[in-house]
């Protein structure tokens, strides 16, 4: 059967209970995630950005099953995976992966590199030391590590290293999607051009698909296909990367374009500098979560919240006023 | 020339390790003007910080120790001076703020206590007139509600606010000079779009220079009136942002530039590898320390160090390939080659 999504996400929202005294009543809800739907297609790279705390890391978490949801629900290749017996759900774990940002904390320091790529074939294929040796050897070739390093461990590798080390963890299994969570942020720009370039190659000769999260927009402009916008656990924008960055549609979007310092000596577009902080995602503001902040609001988005809806060519936004 | 309010020069900062010395930064040298910005960019490991550190003092709290050099301020050498002298130097004449706001600041002391400290050691001020000078400085940092906020305590603040609050604190004093080491990397771009902002504003202000270390070349590119490019512990190229980004002349500026991707043009193909890897600092390369992992490399690159030459223009270079000749502003002059003058006492050859 032909899904037009790969992965599919309807209303998810994700809260995280606030507690306090003894007996840890719930005083409240941090809605770090509140009513996100988003399809991501098959074969392609769908960017994730938004600043720290908006949610972007958890919405990942929870497509992969690695946080329960708390309402909504998830198709992978049009299947529940809330709904999924276990001996299934092995079989979807091996179908999603994900790289993780800090080389240094994500490799058990006690495992030996061909152990730490080697792991997940032992926990879910049957094969011998032997076969399992020479997938290693594969694997490390694939992501352009030396082979003859593969007896060392993981403090004798670069930061840059690592990570390839952690990419081929994360194809080992032969996986349909992978979630990059700011898998290059850590990377000085030499090694990140390095990373990137891996990635896209990876993906156009083992038809991957990426969920790509990151804070550095033009690295996700330079490997999406499609990006969404995440601010305090709603998705506010969602399109295709180049009109996304030609023309931006929702306020917050255009501001967080013309806050990137460009490395060029002549700025071409106007700073639009924000007043104040991200308010509290345990008490978000009412009608657009935006209005407090965005230097387009009017009345109407104090009380009514706006829904990300179509705007045709691909698009969808979720502004009362878009631009 | 324009006065400086600090001159580096072939500042030399090392570590002692089981393998022996280790040099952090190789003869550096540069300079600041009065009230001008220096951005030094690099990647990790290239002697950015060490620098820095090494100008402030700091490094031998670090391990490290200055073996060569000098780095002027006020006609001064900071290298000569004992550390005592230097405690009254710090804080003062020169402030230093970090990239992580949120461990700069004591946890256990309200931010107007902590700001008051640095005015009642270096001003001797009372305790109340401290405070108030304090809540003022909390003030021009354009954080709202400055009476309530300096009663509050770190935890209670963002981010972006915290970093108001050690910019209050490393401003108190009226510095001469402010060395930022990264201090917007910890923050998301919208919050540094406003502390960036905030910076130059208070440069005019404080009527300050600056001396700001960063590894994203757009930062440099907005704040910089110079910036320096540094590679694996030494300078490789300095000069105005125009320089740098339209004129780029040492190729490891112009791999730098080329792998990092744009935000508008074509995208998605494959982008610029600058090939191989940094060297470890225990193991630099002989004659040009860039020459393994350089297109262009020559046999000289392999066995001379190219030395910092400067153009007519001021834009400096250190690279054998480099014919600064081409930016003379008067095409054709004959006196070109003899223009050209060595920074330092890096290894001065004749061009062959």
């Amino acid at each position: 059967m032909k899904h037009e999504y790969l992965l599919e996400a309807r209303h998810v929202t994700k809260y995280f209970p606030i507690t306090t005294g003894l007996f840890n009543r719930v005083v409240g809800h941090v809605k770090a995630v509140d009513d996100v739907s988003l399809g991501i297609r098959s074969g392609e790279t769908f960017g994730l950005v938004g600043e720290s705390g908006c949610g972007k890391s958890t919405l990942a978490r929870v497509l992969l099953k690695l946080k329960k949801a708390t309402g909504g629900d998830i198709r992978f290749e049009g299947r529940d995976i809330e709904q999924v017996s276990s001996s299934d759900l092995r079989k979807l774990r091996q179908e999603m992966q994900i790289i993780f940002q800090d080389p240094f904390g994500s490799l058990n320091p006690r495992f030996l590199i061909k152990d730490v790529i080697a792991e997940p074939l032992r926990t879910h294929r049957k094969m011998s030391a032997k076969e399992i040796d020479y997938r290693v050897v594969e694997l490390m070739e694939l992501v352009g590590l030396d082979v003859s390093r593969r007896n060392r461990y993981p403090h004798e590798f670069s930061g840059g290293q690592r990570q390839r080390v952690g990419i081929a963890r994360a194809i080992a299994l032969n996986p349909k999607f992978i979630v990059a969570d700011e898998a290059v942020s850590a990377l000085d720009v030499s090694v990140q051009s390095q990373v990137l370039n891996l990635l896209q190659k990876l993906q156009k000769d083992l038809g991957l698909t990426y969920l790509f999260i990151a804070h550095g927009l033009n690295v996700v402009r330079h490997i999406s296909d499609r990006v969404g916008v995440m601010y305090l656990g709603k998705l506010v924008e969602v399109a295709r990367t180049e009109e996304l960055f030609a023309h931006p549609r929702h306020p917050y979007t255009k501001v967080l374009l013309s806050a990137i310092p460009k490395p060029s000596p002549h700025r071409t577009t106007e700073r639009i500098i924000l007043d104040g902080d991200v308010p509290s995602p345990a008490n978000p503001p009412s009608g657009c979560r935006f209005h407090t902040r965005c230097p387009y609001a009017q009345e109407k988005c104090a009380t009514a919240e706006p829904l990300l809806e179509p705007t045709g060519d691909d698009r969808q936004v979720a502004c009362h006023f878009p631009l | 020339m324009a006065e400086k309010i600090l001159e580096i020069r072939n500042l030399t900062t090392g570590f002692l390790t089981d393998g022996g010395m280790v040099k952090a930064t190789d003869r550096v040298s540069l300079d600041i003007e009065k009230g001008k910005t220096l951005c030094v960019v690099g990647e990790s490991g290239s002697g950015k910080s060490v620098t820095a550190l090494s100008v402030m003092r700091l490094i031998e709290y670090a391990g490290g120790m200055i073996t060569e050099g000098e780095a002027r301020f006020d006609k001064q050498d900071l290298v000569q001076k004992s550390q005592l002298d230097m405690l009254n130097i710090r804080g003062s004449r020169i402030a230093m703020i970090f990239q992580d706001p949120m461990s700069a600041l004591n946890p256990v002391f309200t931010v107007g206590e902590q700001i008051a400290e640095s005015l009642r050691t270096h001003k001797r001020l009372s305790k109340k007139e401290a405070w108030r000078q304090s809540v003022d400085m909390l003030r021009r940092v354009r954080i709202p509600d400055p009476e309530i906020r300096a009663r509050q305590y770190p935890h209670e603040m963002s981010g972006g606010m915290c970093q108001r609050v050690v910019i209050a604190m490393a401003l108190a004093c009226n510095p001469e000079l402010l060395i930022a080491d990264e201090p917007t990397s910890a923050l998301d771009v919208t919050v540094q779009a406003q502390i960036l902002e905030l910076l130059l504003q208070l440069k005019q202000e404080f009527r300050m220079s600056m001396l700001l270390i960063t590894h994203d070349m757009g930062v440099a590119a907005e704040v910089a009136d110079r910036i320096t490019v540094m590679y694996a512990g030494a300078v490789v190229e300095e000069g105005t942002a125009a320089d740098i980004f339209e004129r780029p002349r040492h190729p490891y500026t112009i791999g730098l530039l080329q792998s990092i991707p744009g935000l508008e043009g074509e995208r998605g193909g494959e982008l610029y590898t600058i090939r191989g890897a940094i060297p470890p600092l225990s193991n630099i390369p002989p004659g040009c320390r860039f020459h393994p992992r350089c297109l262009y490399a020559m046999d000289l690159c392999r066995t001379n160090e190219p030395p910092l030459r400067r153009s007519l223009s001021g834009h400096m270079a250190a690279c054998w390939l480099d014919d600064t000749g081409a930016e003379d502003p008067r095409p054709g002059n004959p006196n070109n080659r003899e223009t050209k003058v060595t920074i330092g006492n890096r290894p001065e050859v004749t061009f062959p």
